[in-house]
């Protein structure tokens, strides 16, 4: 009788309890997580059999705050969620609660904004970009990355006066206007940025250690993209072709379509949510050099008599209509009058659809301030893309998500 | 509005629609949920072309103003081939506040839904891994609930500590 071999194993090897498997917790403090999150992990040597996050750490009840704070409060803590970006989730919040009053901005204030949005866009990029190289090995582009970003803070500090929770907008307008000194920093901004996005290029497009620990990792199909509900590049690298700036306009994007494409990749993989961000960051530089320079004049906050926006100083002190209606504006139970009704606004950040769905009863808070995170619903489709890769996998797969805990957790 | 025809020929008299600035409704109320909305979601998808759900959140209405109802999700489905949006909103009462789950119909449901439920106590029934997800298993009470205060019911400063001494 002829000898036979065995046959392979090959049934039962996704269930969790078979003896060779063993499980490693991955977090909450590991520093290839950034932030704090836990992985139940679930392994077959190194190759990941399930892996299962575990998310909440960070809850703070952000959206009970919403509930307490007025729209104006309320934006110190919209900051805190993408801190990376937050001026983008200031615009998402206003845009969310303009709608629901019924607010148009003046067309400074929407320049101004959007400038301010794609610099921040920048910034989330390139931390995302910068941390995720980062924890593949390449330290370089990192240093590269942060140096520019220094200036994004730079900008953000000379026009809101805070360089990393600028609270700088407000319901129908902005806390001030930029000064001509911004404008001059978001110029030289706009021409020292290409050879930074040069040097990552060089560093990392066509690094081989680099396309090998990313490309055909995380892989995320159209259909999947869809289904799993992902928005912004996670989506866009996939092929899902939906932009929030084109499709929806808001801002000034509607004046600016022409300045810029939407970014999309078709292999869905790290290695693509890379290029997408890349692609990225270059259109919103077109979109920051061709609105700084032509920035309206006019006002930045909407007319007073409105009685929508916080009156300066001098009007203030210097009047009585202005003195009111500081007074209105600020004590507890006056405030804004709200239509008893709902609305949902979204923006494209960094991450994605950033969308708040505000519920107001009549009065100058949000009855429910519920926020559309991107970052959870990334995270959501993790175990999906993390099936049947290695362990060291999963640090470029977290890293292409750009998951941030802090909105994750709320 | 294409859709709209579509389930009033399906669906005529389970539901009512109402519009505000650029969002347009679809309501469905704690008697017609339960047995409505799955079917009503998988006609939008598969008939009108709302393949993404974009959005699902949970609202309690207690003491507003003219409200029937008191929890509510608001569903909101996204046609990614136009953009259109539509949102549907699906009601539930007290004391057993429940809705069927759709997450057969979206992926991107399953940690969303379990929010709503950790947040309001919402069950959603036939979820595949129906579990608290931000706060911690043990945690007693729906915090987004509007009879839940502000500062909770002391978890925090009665919260068992450890001290060097006694470890």
């Amino acid at each position: 009788m002829p000898l036979q071999t065995a046959a392979p194993v090959t049934e039962d090897v996704a269930g969790a309890d078979q003896e060779f498997l063993y499980t490693l917790n991955f977090g909450p403090q590991h520093p290839a997580t950034h932030t704090t999150l836990r992985l139940i992990l679930t392994l077959d040597g190194e190759t990941i059999v399930k892996a299962v996050p575990d998310i909440g750490y960070l809850h703070s009840g952000f959206e009970k705050l919403g509930e307490d704070l007025d729209f104006n409060q309320y934006v110190t803590i919209v900051d805190r969620m993408n801190y990376i970006s937050p001026f983008a989730n200031e615009c998402a919040w206003f845009t969310a609660v303009e709608k629901l009053i019924g607010i148009e901005l003046t067309p400074r204030c929407k320049y101004i904004r959007t400038i301010l949005a794609e610099l921040a866009r920048i910034s989330d990029h390139l931390l995302c970009v910068g941390a995720a190289a980062l924890d593949l090995g390449a330290l370089t582009a990192f240093l590269y990355a942060f140096n520019a970003r220094e200036k994004v803070y730079n900008i953000m500090e000379s026009s809101a006066g805070q360089r990393f929770h600028p609270s700088y907008a407000r319901v129908g307008g902005l806390m001030a206007d930029i000064s001509d000194d911004v404008v001059a920093q978001i110029r030289d901004f706009v021409k020292t940025f290409p050879k930074v996005l040069a040097d990552i290029v060089r560093l990392l497009n066509r690094n081989r250690i680099f396309i090998d620990r990313t490309k055909g990792i995380g892989v995320l199909t159209k259909e999947e993209a869809i289904n799993w509900s992902c928005s912004g590049p996670v989506a866009r690298a996939s092929g899902v072709v939906r932009d929030l700036r084109k499709d929806e306009p808001y801002l000034a994007y509607g004046d600016l379509q022409g300045a810029f494409k939407v970014v999309c990749g078709k292999g869905g993989d790290c290695y693509n949510r890379y290029l997408v961000r890349m692609g990225e960051m270059a259109e919103s530089h077109k979109i920051i050099a061709a609105a700084v320079e032509n920035i309206p004049a006019g006002p930045v906050n909407v007319d007073l008599n409105d009685k929508l926006t916080i009156p300066d100083k001098q009007a203030t002190y210097r009047s009585i209509e202005g003195l009111i209606q500081h007074f209105e504006l600020f004590m507890w139970n006056r405030r804004w009058e709200t239509p008893v009704e709902e609305v949902y606004g979204a923006n494209e950040t960094a991450n994605g659809e950033l969308g708040y769905y505000v519920v107001a009863d009549g009065g100058g808070k949000a009855f429910r301030a519920r926020t559309r995170p991107p970052s959870f619903i990334h995270f959501a489709v993790f175990p999906l893309m993390m099936e049947g890769h290695q362990i060291s996998d999963v640090p470029a797969v977290l890293g292409s998500l750009n998951i941030i805990a802090a909105e994750l957790d709320r | 509005m294409p859709y709209l025809d579509t389930l009033k020929a399906k669906f005529a008299g389970a539901f009512t629609t109402s519009e505000f600035r650029d969002n347009k409704r679809v309501l469905l109320s704690a008697e017609k949920a339960p047995t409505t909305l799955f079917p009503l979601l998988k006609c939008l998808k598969e008939e009108c072309g709302f393949d993404m759900l974009a959005e699902l959140g949970g609202v309690d209405y207690l003491n507003y103003p003219n409200a029937t109802d008191r929890y509510c999700v608001v569903y909101g489905l996204t046609n990614t081939a136009t953009g259109e949006r539509v949102w549907v909103k699906a009601f539930a009462n007290d004391p057993e506040p429940e809705l069927p789950s759709v997450v057969e119909l979206w992926k991107g449901a399953d940690w969303m839904e379990r929010e709503v439920y950790d947040m309001y106590g919402v069950r959603f029934v036939g979820h595949p891994d129906h579990r608290r997800i931000l706060m911690p298993a043990e945690f007693v009470g729906y915090p987004l609930r509007k009879d839940y205060p502000l500062r909770g019911y002391g978890e925090r400063h009665n919260f068992p500590t450890v001290t060097r001494a006694e470890s």
